[in-house]
């Protein structure tokens, strides 16, 4: 249910911009994602963890806000120890400060318990705007961003390929099947960044040296006041269907290769 | 008690999206096997006229909010109607296609109804009164099942996964007033820019033609797009090649870009970098077609053909062009 509004809502003169952006540290694409024997989650050992890609367009915008406006730009993660080198890497890219939630009930928090903590961590800070990665690519589930619209009773732009802001409303291009909206809201909202909205920069060597005397306040969340309610609970994970083994189709002659194919297509498969 | 399996069916301009009827069907068969009814939730503007439409697929009762508030879809303006339907209601279950729209409303009703969602699921069964869903995660790399422990239990449907079956009950319309006043929606859809290219969208597609780095340049995607024209497919791309500019972003498969399962998947110049298998590898059929006998591509392959795509393709175009008139 949507709580008190948060009184620290107004732009204030001269442009001053408060901008929020979430990070979540998740295993990079290229990570082989093998399930543990008893089902129970995946077996971590050997992944190279990074942040997700899609909130890395999240900071990138971020940080394109403050450019613009001026103000400061707040790294917010809920996440084990390890989520201090996604939160650092933002900070290298040149965000200002973090907020680290940085507890064991992060193991098994869902959506709903993740927006939660979000929500309560980001009420104690002032916020005019808030980007996050449209989806992480870890659980896939893309549903942090619109619980914690929800929760702080603002609204929600999705999966946007654009944002432009006059730094009071926002519009923004939402591509949806066979169409784009163009759709305009007042801030503060929640903003999640698609693929396409912006190049992310890369860290450079000052901005790492600069990151690791930004101020990272970290946080348990008992210390937000929050209770943590997961909704859903992932019972079982188990790895995907093994598919039958091909046929690979030999032949000298590309023209033979093909009609052979285009047969096995339409009669075999029966997909064309 | 909690009881019925309710959709959000979607349509557009007037028409109900195929979703819907997979929607419907996923229901019905939940339904069944719980004993209980299926609802339908429609909302629009002039839609009352096809609500019952629904019946033809295993609807029991359909929920019409017809009021021009509900065109085009804003979520404030579709979460406040849902939320008013459910509450009065009271479903066990409650069922959302995993569509752009449908993805935007059940993760905004997650938090509005204080309630566990599943997104994109492959599979919905029921074990012991619950609903268990399905669904991939690391875009496929392994599969979760899902149990919500509050109601109404959510989840959304990656389209093209489920059968829509026809199965005639009642339809019988309901209209609903949603008391959902314009002046206060939050968000305002100033402009729909509509793709008049007619292509299908990726995650909507039976069909995928998908080229790679082995395309060579953006030019080497005529060839494609010839096939799928005859096919009556969408062209897709690899990471590789839309990071190098030679297709745009929208085009992506893979875990930073689409996640498809269509019933066809031909792989062209595609190594099968594991971002990219993750991406398409729960098609039912793949075609990999790449001059390196070791891509990685081979092992997920129905059918592989380890030739130059330059070669194969277009013989292959004029090949189906014969088999399909």
């Amino acid at each position: 249910m949507p709580e008190e509004q948060s009184v620290m809502r107004s732009i204030p003169e001269g442009g001053h911009v408060n901008i929020v952006a979430c990070v979540k540290q998740v295993p990079d694409t290229e990570a082989q994602i093998k399930v543990k024997p008893d089902g129970s989650g995946i077996d971590e050992s050997g992944i190279k963890w990074v942040m997700n890609p899609y909130d890395e367009f999240g900071v990138e915008e971020a940080l394109k806000y403050k450019e613009k406006f001026g103000g400061d730009v707040t790294i917010v993660s809920f996440g084990p120890g390890r989520a201090m080198e996604s939160i650092r890497t933002a900070l290298a890219m040149g965000a200002d400060k973090g907020i680290h939630i940085d507890d064991p009930a992060y193991d098994g928090a869902d959506a709903y318990a993740t927006a939660s903590v979000l929500a309560a961590a980001i009420k104690g800070i002032p916020y005019d705007v808030i980007f996050c990665g449209q989806r992480a690519i870890d659980d896939d589930s893309g549903q942090v961003a619109a619980i914690l619209a929800e929760l702080l009773d603002i609204p929600q732009l999705t999966v946007v390929t654009k944002a432009e802001s006059d730094g009071k409303t926002v519009k923004v291009v939402r591509p949806v099947e066979g169409a784009s909206f163009v759709i305009e809201a007042a801030l503060p909202a929640v903003i999640t960044a698609q693929k396409g909205l912006n190049e992310p920069r890369y860290a450079s060597l000052p901005g790492i040296m600069k990151a690791k005397k930004k101020p990272v306040d970290v946080k348990k969340v008992a210390d937000l006041g929050v209770a943590l309610e997961s909704k859903a609970k992932v019972v079982k994970m188990v790895p995907p269907p093994a598919r039958p083994p091909g046929k690979i189709i030999s032949g000298d002659e590309p023209a033979a290769k093909a009609a052979e194919l285009a047969k096995l297509l339409r009669e075999e498969a029966k997909v064309i | 008690m909690a009881k019925g399996v309710f959709i959000v069916a979607e349509q557009r301009d007037g028409a109900f999206r195929k979703i819907s009827y997979e929607l419907a069907s996923t229901a019905r068969k939940l339904a069944d096997e719980l004993g209980d009814e299926v609802g339908a939730i429609l909302l629009g503007s002039g839609v009352e006229g096809i609500a019952g439409e629904l019946g033809k697929y295993g609807v029991d009762k359909v929920f019409v909010v017809d009021d021009a508030a509900m065109e085009p879809y804003t979520t404030d303006a579709f979460a406040a109607a849902v939320a008013k339907i459910v509450k009065e209601n009271d479903p066990a279950i409650l069922l959302f296609g995993a569509t752009a729209q449908g993805k935007d409303l059940s993760a905004r009703l997650a938090g509005k109804l204080a309630t566990g969602l599943a997104t994109d699921c492959t599979e919905l069964k029921i074990a012991d009164g619950k609903m268990v869903a399905v669904r991939p995660m690391y875009a496929g790399k392994c599969f979760g099942e899902v149990v919500t422990s509050s109601f109404p239990q959510m989840a959304s449907i990656r389209p093209n996964v489920f059968p829509a079956v026809e199965n005639a009950k009642a339809g019988a319309v309901t209209k609903v007033d949603a008391g959902v006043d314009p002046a206060q929606l939050k968000t305002k859809v100033v402009e729909v820019q509509k793709d008049t290219s007619g292509k299908i969208d990726l995650t909507e597609a039976n069909i995928i033609v998908s080229g790679g780095r082995g395309m060579g340049g953006p030019e080497g995607y005529a060839i494609l797009e010839e096939l799928a024209n005859i096919l009556g497919a969408t062209v897709g791309a690899s990471r590789a090649a839309v990071d190098s500019g030679w297709r745009p972003q929208t085009d992506q498969v893979g875990q930073t870009g689409k996640v498809v399962s269509p019933n066809l998947y031909v792989a062209c110049g595609i190594s099968g970098a594991i971002q990219h298998l993750a991406g398409m590898s729960s098609s039912k059929y793949i075609v990999a077609v790449n001059k390196d006998p070791e891509a990685p591509i081979f092992s997920k392959a129905d059918y592989g053909l380890v030739d130059d795509l330059y070669k194969i393709v277009p013989e292959l175009a004029k090949e189906c062009k014969k088999l399909l008139g």
